[in-house]
């Protein structure tokens, strides 16, 4: 996903009805009617936050008899999750690995490489 | 084996972030493991994601970019600049997630020499009190954190 569809996605879970109206697609397809009823919003303000919620992939809408019924879908919402992984957590599972890091380069000793199977990181 | 473990410091309602964490290792390897790109891209961020290092100009105006990479090839890219040749004493750089262009901290890295080991210390000065507050877990507004446990227990839910 690219990172300007990552800030879409964000913007679309910044609002707590929309936030509500996933949560309640997680337990299956929902008509606007449905997805409406625990707030105490109109029917159009519903449709806007269901269309915010389509233009950020995180829905999709389908048809049946006079029905719209909204779907959700999970991956958007796992890739900003992932990107939610919290702060600390990255810098301690960072910290972890360069204390591993100079381990391994200590052991290599001053001026030496790392040993090869270290060496994974990319550089062009 | 150091049982450290990072210390945060977030002064309510201020800009700044600090943070103090010990690693084993001497001042100059690590000095070393962050401004070699060959050596960041073996440690920096969850091991889970791919490190690929686009750009690390190690010195004054010089720019860095790297992007972690998901195993369905999402990415998430980061971009800056040092200011001033950095030295194991200070490195100081803008960092900007590519997500939220705009958006910038001015880091300063601190290592303090401690023998065998190193004391990381790191500064990041954000714009502004909500920017900062956005970084930190439990600094979040209430109404994010609750939206953010809903969605746990819906990804939960999902993978059920």
């Amino acid at each position: 996903m690219p990172t300007d569809q990552l800030s879409i996605v964000f913007g679309a879970l910044a609002d707590p009805t929309r936030r509500a109206i996933l949560a309640s697609l997680a337990g299956g397809e929902r008509s606007v009617g449905e997805l409406g009823a625990p707030f105490a919003i109109s029917q159009p303000a519903v449709s806007k936050h269901l269309r915010v919620l389509e233009g950020a992939g995180l829905i999709t809408r389908s048809r049946r008899a006079t029905a719209r019924l909204s779907h959700l879908r999970a991956e958007p919402l796992r890739d900003a999750t992932t990107w939610l992984l919290g702060y600390r957590e990255y810098w301690e599972e960072s910290f972890e690995r360069l204390n591993e890091l100079l381990a391994a380069l200590q052991a290599a000793g001053p001026g030496e490489q790392p040993p090869a199977a270290m060496q994974e990181g990319r550089v062009p | 084996m150091t049982t450290a473990t990072m210390r945060i410091t977030a002064e309510p309602g201020g800009t700044l972030l600090e943070t103090q964490r010990q690693v084993n290792g001497p001042r100059d390897l690590v000095f070393r493991a962050w401004t070699d790109p060959l050596l960041l891209a073996q440690w920096l961020g969850p091991r889970r994601l791919t490190m690929r290092v686009d750009a690390y100009d190690v010195r004054h105006g010089g720019s860095w970019r790297y992007v972690h990479v998901d195993t369905d090839g999402t990415e998430y890219g980061f971009r800056g600049v040092f200011h001033g040749d950095p030295t194991p004493d200070r490195i100081v750089q803008t960092f900007e997630f590519e997500g939220a262009p705009g958006h910038v901290s001015l880091d300063t890295l601190i290592l303090e020499d401690q023998g065998a080991r190193t004391l990381v210390r790191t500064i990041s000065s954000y714009q502004t009190v909500e920017a900062r507050d956005a970084m930190l877990d439990n600094g979040m507004a209430d109404g994010m954190e609750q939206g953010f446990q809903q969605l746990d227990e819906l990804l939960a839910r999902l993978q059920a």
